[in-house]
């Protein structure tokens, strides 16, 4: 049989048009425009001490946006970390307050419990792959409120210690908080690792297909695992970092946490079907929202409408994808293409 | 009447950058059953969807029984008279027999669905094809054939006179393929016209009187089936000669490398022994059913064993999941390649490496070059057609995925090699390259497990036959005794055995 040997191209060619044809790039504009509009509410915004309390109004939320983006990558979810946030928090001031353990130990309770919650939906999930994680994650996460509830009831749990406070509060040289650095250091590791390293490239794997994944050796629900973990782990760091702002915690704090990391996230262009997205757009929309919510609070914007605001971008987000630019712009543009 | 029920002269549809058909012709007569044959991208499929109204062609003209039409869609060829079969049944469900058979065309009376007179409709049609199901069935808890019946019954309710057929018999059994036959031929028998595409010879032996073959978007020619022989056929459909369908090289066979034994797994399979030997071929067969797949995904650690014991190279080992199998050198194609095989929107080079990702990366961290390097070595040896890398495999054919899955499995560092089966949904140009491959591997001192139901392959790939019927070994034949028959007796061997238990 004469066969002529096929050459395959192993170079991706360079495309300005694709470069282009970017969410981020359309993420960018939106970010910029929101500064410029910000800057106009308040002389005082684009100065280094503004954008840094500005920047400090949302950080603490956006830790558990981090490991958000590893679970939407997978294609699953995790609704359950607001609760997380919640339990974590009162079981240190808890262990703090009524158990009399040094603030040390009591920090070092709050990761655990964070990310034993974590692991508990992993477990489930993985012994029991079939379950939609949607579901088993509102079901811990009324637990998780449940049991924080149980233990505090409705009161208030606080005076924890100065060096506590300087968590959040504290700043190097009296400029940098140290949560920023701190935030910049996880997530440059967060997209290092989903992009640079085995361990990432696995995730977008299980993400477009767990099946696949499974016959080609990878350890599918033993990564699941370690995310969820992960993910419980950083929502107790988000709550270290609110229990240092607020002073004090209750059984309520954290509400609504889960859907607006979801929402961070997913307007960062890493969509709920897994195994699509890069993690600079995750970053550029928490950023984003995070500048807009201070924005509009600065010009006493109901909150209501901010919901409405963030409501509508999280739509636009989500169709950008699946918009078809021929159909909009008519015949014409297709023509010139 | 006219010469022709159906006829189409010159069809020709472009797609965005593609020419899926050129020019192409095809006459079909009253009452025939006329074969339509090519490899897989040979423009079959976008033929039919012109013919069923789905596609509209650019050029060319369509005749019903001598007179001009224009379908402007779907309906108007149903309207028409024409229903198409698919071989992915694309039915609903969750509903019922009955409310599959008239989906789209319910009987009403007063706005009101007459349930009673569709439920005695669909049951006298079911009844007329012999089935042994009844209409108030639910669609999905029937097999695939009992789906294709309700297709038929579907296709008879619109009074359809011409039925086309694609690729029916992929899967099915052999005993279910032979009452689609039946079927079939009574169909036409009462007179409808019926074209049956096929990868299948035997389908076309069986019950075709012409056969018209497409290759590469052109009209190849229309033969009598009546004298016309497998080569030639080939040939119109691949374009060249296949002088060596089975390219099975001589290898002489070294020790023992996997030995499986009194392996159970309970529900499935029960005290299966066998073993592979270094450059051997094993053939693993018997019908749909007959537990050979459970069997290797046993093997891969896919699912667990209940009892048995797993030896390679003489020691006994432990799998409990794939990354073991895997770190033993024991590898394994899945059956079905776009759900198991593929990630289907990532390029061919990342589904390639996927499986020794680690092996490519330094301390985790990946490295792009090395990775690129090696996929490219491993996609040149399949020679798949792919143009660059990061071609995603959705775009491939079957064939041609295939390919990329074989090179996915490559990839690792392998002693024992498992297809579960290599071409199943594969056209014959790329079938004998995946031989070609098979025989390659043999000759480098792999152990292959080759899991199929085409008998041709299993007798003219494999060195040892394994036979399994309902989760047991029925047989065990050397490729020297082994035939057709000797093989079917083995695979129907479960009345037999029962009644001597």
């Amino acid at each position: 049989m004469a066969k002529t040997k096929r050459i395959i191209v192993a170079e991706q060619a360079f495309s300005w048009k694709k470069f282009f044809v970017q969410w981020e790039w359309f993420l960018l504009l939106i970010f910029i425009a929101i500064n410029v509009m910000n800057s106009f509410t308040s002389e005082y915004y684009l100065s280094t001490s503004g954008l840094l309390t500005a920047t400090s109004s949302f950080l603490e939320k956006a830790f558990v946006a981090l490991p958000m983006a590893y679970i939407l990558v997978m294609g699953d979810i995790d609704i359950s970390v607001g609760s997380t946030v919640a339990l974590s928090s009162v079981l240190m001031a808890v262990s703090y307050n009524n158990l009399g353990l040094p603030m040390g130990l009591a920090l070092i309770v709050c990761l655990l419990v964070g990310a034993l919650c974590g692991f508990i939906n992993g477990i489930i999930l993985t012994k029991f792959p079939e379950l939609a994680p949607m579901i088993v994650t509102l079901g811990t996460s009324i637990l998780y409120r449940g049991i924080a509830v149980m233990i505090l009831e409705d009161q208030a749990s606080g005076s924890f210690p100065m060096w506590f406070s300087n968590i959040y509060w504290g700043k190097i040289g009296g400029v940098v908080p140290y949560m920023l650095v701190f935030f910049i250091i996880c997530a440059v590791a967060f997209g290092v690792v989903l992009h640079k390293t085995t361990f990432g490239r696995r995730l977008f794997a299980i993400g477009s297909n767990s099946l696949a994944s499974k016959y080609a050796g990878i350890p599918v629900q033993k990564i699941r695992l370690i995310v969820f973990t992960l993910t419980g782990l950083f929502a107790a760091v988000t709550a270290v970092f609110l229990t240092a702002r607020m002073g004090s915690t209750r059984p309520n704090i954290g509400e609504g946490y889960e859907l607006e990391a979801i929402s961070m996230i997913v307007l960062g262009g890493i969509s709920t079907d897994g195994g699509k997205g890069r993690f600079i757009g995750a970053i550029i929309s928490i950023f984003t929202i995070g500048f807009l919510r201070y924005g509009l609070g600065l010009i006493n914007f109901p909150s209501q409408a901010m919901m409405i605001v963030i409501g509508g971008l999280l739509i636009i987000a989500v169709m950008a994808p699946n918009l078809n630019f021929k159909k909009i712009f008519g015949k014409k543009a297709a023509k010139a293409a | 009447m006219y010469e022709y029920v159906l006829e189409l002269k010159g069809i020709t549809k472009i797609f965005p950058g593609v020419k899926a058909l050129d020019q192409v012709h095809f006459q079909l007569k009253p009452g025939e059953i006329h074969a339509l044959m090519g490899e897989n991208g040979a423009g079959k499929s976008t033929f039919i969807k012109v013919i069923t109204g789905v596609h509209k062609a650019e050029e060319g003209e369509m005749f019903l029984d001598g007179a001009k039409v224009d379908f402007k869609g779907p309906k108007d060829a149903q309207a028409a008279g024409i229903a198409a079969i698919y071989q992915h049944v694309t039915a609903y469900p969750h509903l019922t027999v009955t409310e599959n058979i008239f989906m789209g065309h319910e009987k009403v009376k007063g706005g009101r669905i007459q349930w009673k007179d569709m439920h005695e409709e669909a049951n006298a049609l079911l009844r007329e094809l012999n089935a042994d199901f009844t209409a108030t069935e639910e669609m999905g808890a029937l097999s695939v054939a009992q789906q294709q019946m309700v297709e038929i019954a579907k296709a008879l309710s619109m009074k359809a006179r011409i039925i086309i057929m694609d690729e029916p018999t992929a899967a099915l059994t052999k005993s279910e393929s032979e009452e689609l036959y039946r079927i079939t031929e009574k169909l036409r028998d009462e007179g409808a016209a019926i074209i049956f595409i096929s990868h299948r010879f035997e389908d076309m032996y069986r019950l075709a009187t012409k056969v018209t073959v497409f290759r590469d978007s052109k009209y190849i020619g229309s033969y009598d089936v009546n004298g016309i022989t497998n080569e030639n056929l080939i040939t119109a459909m691949v374009g060249r000669e296949i002088n060596d369908l089975f390219p099975k090289p001589v290898v002489k066979l070294g020790e023992e490398v996997l030995k499986i034994e009194d392996l159970s797994r309970t529900g499935y399979f029960k005290n299966v022994s066998f073993s592979v030997r270094k450059g051997e071929i094993l053939g693993l067969t018997g019908l749909v059913g007959a537990g050979r797949t459970e069997v290797c995904e046993t093997i891969f650690g896919i699912e667990k064993k209940s009892g048995g014991r797993i030896v390679l190279n003489g020691q006994e080992v432990a799998i409990d999941n794939p990354q073991d199998a895997m770190k033993l050198g024991i590898g394994y194609l899945p059956e079905d390649r776009q759900h198991q095989g593929l990630i289907l929107d990532w390029g061919i080079g990342r589904n390639i490496t996927l499986p020794v990702i680690s092996q490519l990366s330094r301390h985790g961290w990946l490295d792009d070059k090395r990775e690129r390097r090696f996929a490219k070595e491993l996609a040149e040896r399949v020679d798949t057609k792919a143009v660059t890398l990061f071609d995603l495999a959705s775009s491939l054919s079957g064939g041609n995925q295939q390919k990329v899955v074989v090179a996915k499995l490559l990839a690792s560092d392998l002693k024992v090699i498992i297809l579960d089966e290599p071409t199943k949904g594969v056209d014959v140009g790329a079938k004998a390259s995946i031989y070609e491959i098979m025989g390659e591997l043999a000759k480098q001192g792999y152990a292959i497990i080759m899991v199929s139901s085409e008998m041709p392959e299993i007798l003219g790939m494999s060195d040892r036959i394994v036979v399994m019927c309902d989760g047991r070994v029925t047989g065990e034949l050397s490729r020297d005794e082994a035939t057709q028959e000797m093989i079917l007796v083995k695979a129907m061997a479960k009345s037999h055995q029962k009644s001597e238990e």
